[in-house]
């Protein structure tokens, strides 16, 4: 950790305007809880809905994007990396401080959220809400591990992002067995399973698989990030 | 004493030569790197501040090789050409975070020093966003030496300065060359270079095309003659009028090239004229090209700019 580059990062996060965007996921999840729990539907049901579905299939990734690629992307993008690069500094401890910054910061904007709409919507009953919480900080986690890697390597970390958490995920993920496993998701939601009473989550993949490929995703972007960064090369072009 | 050495590089990206076997070596005081537009100097000041590798070939710094390795930058200063710098912060967080992030014993007061050289203390309380282009500048200068850094590198530092901010700046970079340190600039102005620059190198299309202090440059480029390549919509009647005008010293045809040799006597006056004879007598111009090699064409477009 360098308590530098976490300020900058930290700042360069919520002093610009994407911060509202940030805010929006949130508070829409605060609102969808108030306004289901009024609904007279089954609570089980509601509460799969808007934790499984909506939060950790829909909001902690998107989160985790944006909040994983704010962390670096903007800045190699715009050039003033150089600030940070040109600088006797070991490139995994920027790396490393970057992503706690964005980990915190996807756990806070959507894990946390997440836990007070599902105390909202369902109380703490069957350990429901807890393991959903629970699998959330875990894919938050991957997440923003992942997207910082993909900001990194690509000047359009964002679309490819999307591309993975819309197409593979959402879409691919849903019908196909296979892309399930490769899915932080499902992992998210397999450890959600394992923490719930029984029969109340239901995840695809098995607990031991996603610990496995939470900790190897999570672990090698990092490594991959640093490597990457250590060789990153300015532009003459525009 | 810091030497940044360029031995036998190259860079090239994809088919494009960046770089072209360039060997030099920067040393104390200040050099100016000298080129017309697309010459390869910011490639050439990427790979010297560790942000590019060579294709092939070494840049090291007292033996030390920059790219890959982040100890360099305790005794290198970069003042990089683009502007972006962390808007949200304001100049003093902005010096304040460069020294942090140095591991400076005492950062504030290094910030401040920093500040106060460049001559920004009072406008530090400002967000960078709302600096004019020569603030930035500064500001971005006092991020570069607040390690009190042996070699300073700066790409295009006086573009968009205003007279006086260029005044300032060359006054900086002179006292710094002064102190012993090893200052390297880049600009494609003739006239800039050889105000501030003890020493020049000239790039041109990723060749390192001449190397001395300005008088030497100038002279390598007023005493050759100087031989264009012209293609017109009529070589002939171009000829004549261009001989009737008396600045030429020699002009023949050549029937396989389909073009008109022209040897300039006062070089300087042969870019303006040849356009105005031309226009006078109604005759468009094709190809204007130096005929000789490339040092030539450095210069003439030295010259004009
Ligand atoms: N990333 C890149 N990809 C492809 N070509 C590049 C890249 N960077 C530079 N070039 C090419 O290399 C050549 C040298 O570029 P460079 O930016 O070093 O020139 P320069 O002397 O700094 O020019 P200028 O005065 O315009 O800043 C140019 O032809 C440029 O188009
Ligand atoms: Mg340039």
């Amino acid at each position: 950790m360098n308590t530098t580059v976490a300020r900058l990062t930290a700042r360069g996060l919520f002093g610009r305007r994407r911060v509202l965007i940030l805010l929006a996921v949130p508070v829409l999840l605060l609102v969808v809880s108030v306004l289901a729990r009024s609904s007279g539907l089954d609570e089980l049901d509601l509460a799969h809905r808007v934790l499984g579905t909506l939060a950790l299939g829909t909001l902690v990734p998107i989160t985790g994007l944006i909040v994983g690629t704010g962390v670096i992307a903007t800045e190699i993008e715009d050039g003033s990396i150089v600030y940070l690069l040109a600088k006797p500094l070991p490139r995994w401890k920027i790396v490393t401080t970057k992503l706690v910054v964005a980990v915190g910061s996807t756990w806070l904007l959507s894990a946390v959220p997440l836990y007070v709409a599902g105390l909202l919507l369902y109380g703490t009953g069957d350990r429901v809400v807890l393991g959903y919480t629970v699998g959330a900080l875990a894919s938050g986690a991957a997440y923003s591990a992942l997207f910082l890697l993909l900001g990194v390597l690509t000047r359009h970390a964002v679309i490819a992002g999307l591309a993975y958490a819309l197409i593979w995920e959402s879409l691919i993920g849903s019908y196909v067995e296979g892309a399930q496993t490769l899915s932080v998701q499902q992992w998210g939601l397999s450890l959600a399973e394992a923490i719930a009473a029984d029969g109340t989550v239901i995840a695809p993949v098995g607990l031991g698989t996603a610990l496995w490929l939470l900790v190897i995703v999570g672990v090698g972007a990092t490594a991959y990030a640093s490597v990457k960064l250590s060789g990153l090369t300015l532009s003459g072009e525009e | 004493m810091a030497v940044i050495t360029i031995d036998k590089v190259s860079r090239w990206f994809g088919n494009v030569v960046a770089v072209n076997d360039v060997t030099m070596t920067i040393g104390p005081g200040i050099t100016g790197l000298l080129g017309p537009n697309g010459a390869g100097k910011s490639t050439l000041i990427h790979m010297m501040s560790g942000f590019l590798a060579p294709s092939a070939g070494a840049v090291t710094l007292d033996g030390a090789r920059i790219w890959r390795n982040q100890e360099v930058y305790r005794e290198i200063g970069l003042v990089p050409e683009k502007e972006s710098m962390y808007d949200y912060l304001t100049g003093w967080e902005f010096v304040l975070a460069n020294a942090e992030l140095h591991g400076l014993a005492d950062p504030g007061a290094a910030a401040e020093r920093a500040l106060a050289l460049v001559e920004m203390g009072y406008a530090q309380d400002r967000h960078t966003g709302t600096y004019s282009k020569g603030m930035k500048q500064r500001v971005k200068m006092a991020s570069a030496l607040v390690h009190d850094p042996s070699v300073l590198l700066l790409d295009e530092p006086f573009n968009g300065m205003d007279p006086r901010q260029r005044l300032h700046l060359m006054e900086l970079l002179r006292r710094f060359g002064a102190d012993g340190r090893t200052v390297l600039f880049s600009s494609h102005i003739l006239e800039e270079v050889e105000q501030l620059a003890r020493h020049i190198e000239v790039v041109v299309a990723g060749r390192h095309a001449a190397s001395g202090d300005f008088r030497e440059i100038r002279r390598l480029m007023t005493d050759r003659p100087h031989r264009y390549l012209v293609r017109s919509s009529d070589d002939r009647q171009l000829a004549s009028a261009l001989i009737a005008d008396g600045s030429t010293a020699g002009i023949e045809f050549d029937a396989s090239e389909k073009a008109l040799r022209i040897q300039a006597v006062d070089f300087q006056g042969f870019t303006t004229l040849l356009p105005r004879v031309a226009r006078a007598a109604g005759i468009r111009l094709y190809t204007v090209s130096p005929a000789d090699e490339s040092l030539e064409s450095v210069f003439s477009y030295l010259v004009s700019s």
